[in-house]
């Protein structure tokens, strides 16, 4: 069994080497044979799944077919699904059926890809290491003791361990790309207002977006083609045209200027990792890119500003899960304060809780200005900084974490060194900024991976990088070695 | 020691969109529980609220009529706390830039004086479903049709000195919104409703004492009595040597009194914060002037212009414009009718609307339309029928479906003015009374009064009265 890229997966079916059915029914096998060992996936869309690659074969037969017609997919259990459950990894939403689509969802689905089923997260998105999901972690198919990383951590193990060959995510603080580095692939989390966010579960509103992971920058440029632009239904979502990104990913970057900044190459990183970047930078060098050192003065503050921002507006958020119209619902409720305490005392678990209690404090009368609105200038001080750096340089480029993925249970005790894991990848959430990450290598048979930010709305900017750096090399193509011996 | 009565009025009015401020849903009243209210309004997860334009077209409108200021840019806030008709846990308003700020309007006051009252600002928020309390035992039902109506939040400076005051200001906003057809102002469906906050200080003080809110407001009449006895309870308060709390009350207008609702205290921390769903909403000069130009004719230009082109008594242009729907009809009769616009005044304030006040319905909802109104008063214009048959005609036209041509062809009541026909009643008579003839010919002309009635009631009241007076003194003398 081979771990295969969407590329190839459309070129199969194209040459009619295999059939959506048989795709389809590859990889429900893969999940259901392989996945226990992982917990990637919350919900299967067997049934639905296998009716639509019937009805997708007949389309290819016909000849009437898009490049994603009865390709599979699966999308983390956080974008609204109409008539499958989705459960954002909370007891709050264990038997919600939304009604409807998310925009994104439906856009893919007008593309003729197969949604296979919905991946595992942390609860809500809040987290970094798949933890804390109440249907429990996530494991690293490069060692199943260790966390993939969140809160995308369902997506990036099962694309990692070619359970499925692309998944959605989405990243508020580092949930596409750290999950992405610690399982060896590739992530894309895009510009802030790129793809719509109506149907995908708040956390917090001003950072919060949907991106991809996958094996190859390819294979993210075909599906974002597909998921990127404006939506009527999302007033933060950008009214600009969508570039075709995958027919950009090739041109040369002879002559392109990287900045380096020196405040991500500090005591927090490790040393094995600042090899492995050292050795990424050098090859886009070769690759004919000017590397230069720059500066993000205010990029120390990007957590503590991050904690801020993203709890104050989840407080608001998950105000709404209340047991009322729909979510978890006790039974033994005395009155209307009794309702609200028992249902989101059970519903929400610790992290989501401490969460809420943070960002309602930070809001409060007395305490707003001090923190909220502190937070918010030192927000748009980061922001002036990248646009600085944008003035000298094309690219940033960084590491993404400051170390290979940790042991599930290491940090989950201790929330500010887990918060500070997202400490290279929050300041372009802050900012609104494209960012990826993509496999430099690995340390004790771990990937690291390395981080490429790019002005606004310049994804193609960073799948073209990326691209040329995995035409390059072969760190994408490694495989997990943990995972197979299990399968084996 | 004597009291000064310090009042400010938040009136929330409902603007007359189609559909919800950030919602595609349907704002129409009345409809069965839960059928107006979308997915969005619901507070599903994943929903995001898309703003009506035509709120904001609305809101500015109103900003324009008041002479404030219109915000470049303004934004929507997210007010947190916990009901069960508040589906997402926040409501959407404004609070730092409201979209309209700095205005002022006139209301009169004693001796024909004008008093300026300022507006501080008027910001756009939706509205909140309903709670039903008392129709299942142990629980509480939630209709959530109305949550997401659009409303203009219009908050005056604590300007008003009188329970009397505040229901003037009250009812000025309330025709100037309805003139500006940015809401239907209808007060029994909610349409229309306000808070007051209230307050004491010593005559000439220049301190504000504290202050208490009264919530929810939907009469003028409430309004006054509501003002009144809370200006009463706090004197009481006050004059013991007490002071009051601050705090929210509710008005009860079944037993005239205000109750606490909560103290200062227990009012919730609502930590507003800009809604990072929603962008800033910019306007700009182009939009403002646009908006100005259609502005519609208000009630001082209109009766002004009343007064100028109608030539009507100053009294009866200001009943006639004190209502936009009545000013409307009003408008189109004439527009129809080639009279004298004083003489259909006179009908329409008399006839049509003592009709419309006698059924108590609105007149836009009368079988009477200005098409059959303007044709009965051309008819009598033109001398087809007699003045004295239009309260005849009119009850017919509110009873029957028939024209206005129709009732006086079917009942005759077309007036006679031919002349042999009625010279030669009036010889019949002056036959039948020969001593009146005789008086009136000595001398005594009211007599000739007797004589006409008789005319009259020989016609069934159908003579040209006109006519008759010429012959009927052509044949006396005779």
């Amino acid at each position: 069994m081979d771990r295969f890229t969407l590329k190839k997966l459309i070129n199969m079916i194209s040459q009619r080497e295999i059939s959506s059915a048989e795709l389809v029914s590859t990889y429900l096998d893969r999940i259901k044979k392989y996945d226990h060992s992982l917990n990637s996936f919350l919900t299967l869309n067997e049934e639905s799944a296998r009716e639509q690659s019937l009805i997708a074969d007949k389309v290819i037969q016909a000849g009437n077919y898009s490049s994603l017609t009865g390709i599979p997919y699966a999308s983390k259990d956080i974008f609204c699904t109409k008539g499958i459950r989705t459960t954002c990894a909370s007891k709050m939403l264990e038997n919600f059926i939304p009604p409807y689509d998310s925009t994104i969802i439906d856009r893919i689905k007008s593309s003729g890809a197969i949604l296979m089923g919905k991946t595992n997260m942390d609860e809500f998105a809040m987290g970094s290491s798949n933890e804390t999901s109440y249907f429990g972690p996530v494991q690293n198919p490069w060692n199943l003791e260790r966390s993939p990383g969140g809160s995308s951590g369902g997506s990036a193990a099962a694309v990692a361990s070619g359970i499925i060959p692309i998944a959605l995510g989405t990243d508020t603080g580092g949930s596409i790309r750290q999950p992405a580095a610690f399982t060896g692939i590739t992530g894309l989390k895009p510009t802030y207002g790129r793809c719509s966010r109506y149907g995908m579960i708040a956390f917090a509103s001003s950072l919060d977006q949907a991106g991809l992971l996958a094996l190859t920058a390819e294979d993210i440029s075909i599906f974002l083609e597909v998921m990127s632009g404006f939506d009527p239904l999302d007033s933060t979502s950008v009214e600009q045209d969508v570039p075709k990104y995958s027919d950009l990913i090739d041109s040369s970057i002879e002559g392109r200027t990287v900045g380096i900044p020196k405040e991500f190459f500090n005591d927090s990183l490790d040393s094995e990792s600042q090899k492995l970047l050292d050795q990424g930078i050098a090859i886009y060098e070769k690759l004919g890119a000017k590397i230069i050192e720059i500066s993000l003065p205010n990029i120390g503050y990007s957590v503590p500003t991050y904690y801020v921002v993203a709890s104050a507006e989840c407080s608001s958020n998950l105000a709404r899960y209340d047991g009322i119209r729909y979510g978890y619902r006790d039974d033994d409720i005395e009155d209307l304060d009794d309702l609200y305490r028992t249902n989101r005392q059970i519903g929400f678990g610790d992290e989501v809780k401490r969460r809420i209690m943070t960002g309602t404090y930070v809001l409060s009368a007395g305490y707003y200005d001090a923190y909220y609105l502190k937070a918010q200038k030192v927000r748009q001080l980061i922001s002036n900084d990248f646009e600085e750096a944008f003035k000298k340089v094309d690219l940033i480029v960084g590491p993404t974490t400051q170390s290979p993925a940790f042991k599930i249970g290491e940090k989950i005790d201790d929330p500010v060194s887990m918060y500070m894991n997202d400490i290279y990848t929050i300041s372009s959430n802050l900012a609104g900024l494209p960012a990826l990450s993509h496999p430099i290598g690995l340390i004790d048979n771990l990937p690291i991976g390395m981080q490429l930010i790019a002005p606004h709305f310049e994804e193609s900017r960073l799948l073209n990088f990326c691209n040329l750096f995995q035409q390059e090399t072969d760190y994408h193509m490694q495989q997990p070695q943990a995972f197979l011996d299990v399968r084996h | 020691m004597k009291w000064e009565t310090v009042i400010g009025l938040e009136i929330h009015v409902q603007l007359a969109c189609k559909s919800k401020i950030f919602s595609s849903s349907s704002t129409k009243y009345g409809m069965s529980q839960n059928t107006q209210a979308s997915l969005v309004d619901l507070g599903y997860p994943g929903v995001l609220p898309v703003l009506n334009q035509q709120a904001v077209i609305m809101a500015i409108k109103f900003g324009l009529a008041v002479d404030a200021e219109i915000a470049e840019k303004s934004i929507f806030a997210r007010k947190n706390y916990f009901y069960p008709d508040l589906p997402k846990g926040y409501q959407i308003s404004q609070y730092e830039l409201p979209i309209v700020f700095n205005g002022s309007i006139e209301i009169p006051i004693d001796n024909n004086d004008m008093k300026t009252i300022r507006i501080t600002r008027a910001h756009l928020e939706e509205d909140a479903g309903k709670s039903i309390h008392d129709k299942f035992d142990n629980a509480t039902a939630v209709d959530l049709n109305r949550a997401g109506t659009p409303l203009l939040e219009i908050v005056s400076e604590p300007d008003l000195s009188s329970a009397e005051e505040a229901s003037t200001y009250m009812q000025k906003i309330h025709q100037l919104v309805r003139y500006l057809k940015i809401s239907d102002g209808n007060m029994q469906e909610g349409s229309f409703r306000c808070d007051a906050n209230i307050s004491l200080k010593p005559i000439g003080s220049s301190k504000l004492g504290t202050r208490a809110e009264i919530k929810n407001i939907n009469s003028f009449r409430f309004v006054e009595k509501a003002i009144e006895y809370e200006i009463e309870r706090q004197k009481d308060i006050l004059e013991e040597g007490g002071s009051v709390t601050q705090e929210t009350r509710l008005y009860d207008s079944d037993k005239n009194e205000t109750r606490s609702m909560r103290s200062k205290e227990e009012a919730n921390d609502y930590r507003y914060f800009p809604d990072p769903d929603l962008l800033p909403i910019l306007v700009d000069k182009e939009l403002i002037k646009e908006i100005k130009i259609d502005l519609p004719e208000l009630f001082e230009q209109k009766v002004d212009r009343y007064i100028k082109d109608y030539s009507i008594k100053k009294a009866d242009a200001i009943e006639i414009a004190k209502n936009i729907d009545i000013a409307e009809f009003y408008e189109a009769i004439i527009s129809r009718f080639k009279g004298n616009p004083q003489q259909a005044a006179n009908w329409f304030l008399s006839d049509l609307m003592g009709h419309i006040k006698k059924e108590n319905i609105s007149i836009t909802d009368s079988i009477i339309t200005p098409e059959s109104s303007a044709e009965l008063l051309q008819r009598i214009a033109d001398n087809v029928v007699s003045a004295s048959m239009t309260k005849i005609i009119l009850k017919q036209l509110i009873e029957t479906t028939d024209s206005v041509d129709e009732i006086i062809e079917a009942q005759g009541l077309r007036q006679i003015s031919d002349i042999d026909q009625i010279e030669a009643i009036i010889l019949e008579v002056l036959e039948s009374y020969p001593d009146q003839r005789e008086q009136y010919l000595s001398g005594k002309e009211q007599v000739l009064g007797f004589l006409i009635g008789q005319v009259m009631k020989k016609t069934s009241g159908k003579a040209n009265p006109k006519i008759v007076n010429k012959i009927l003194l052509e044949q006396i003398k005779k």
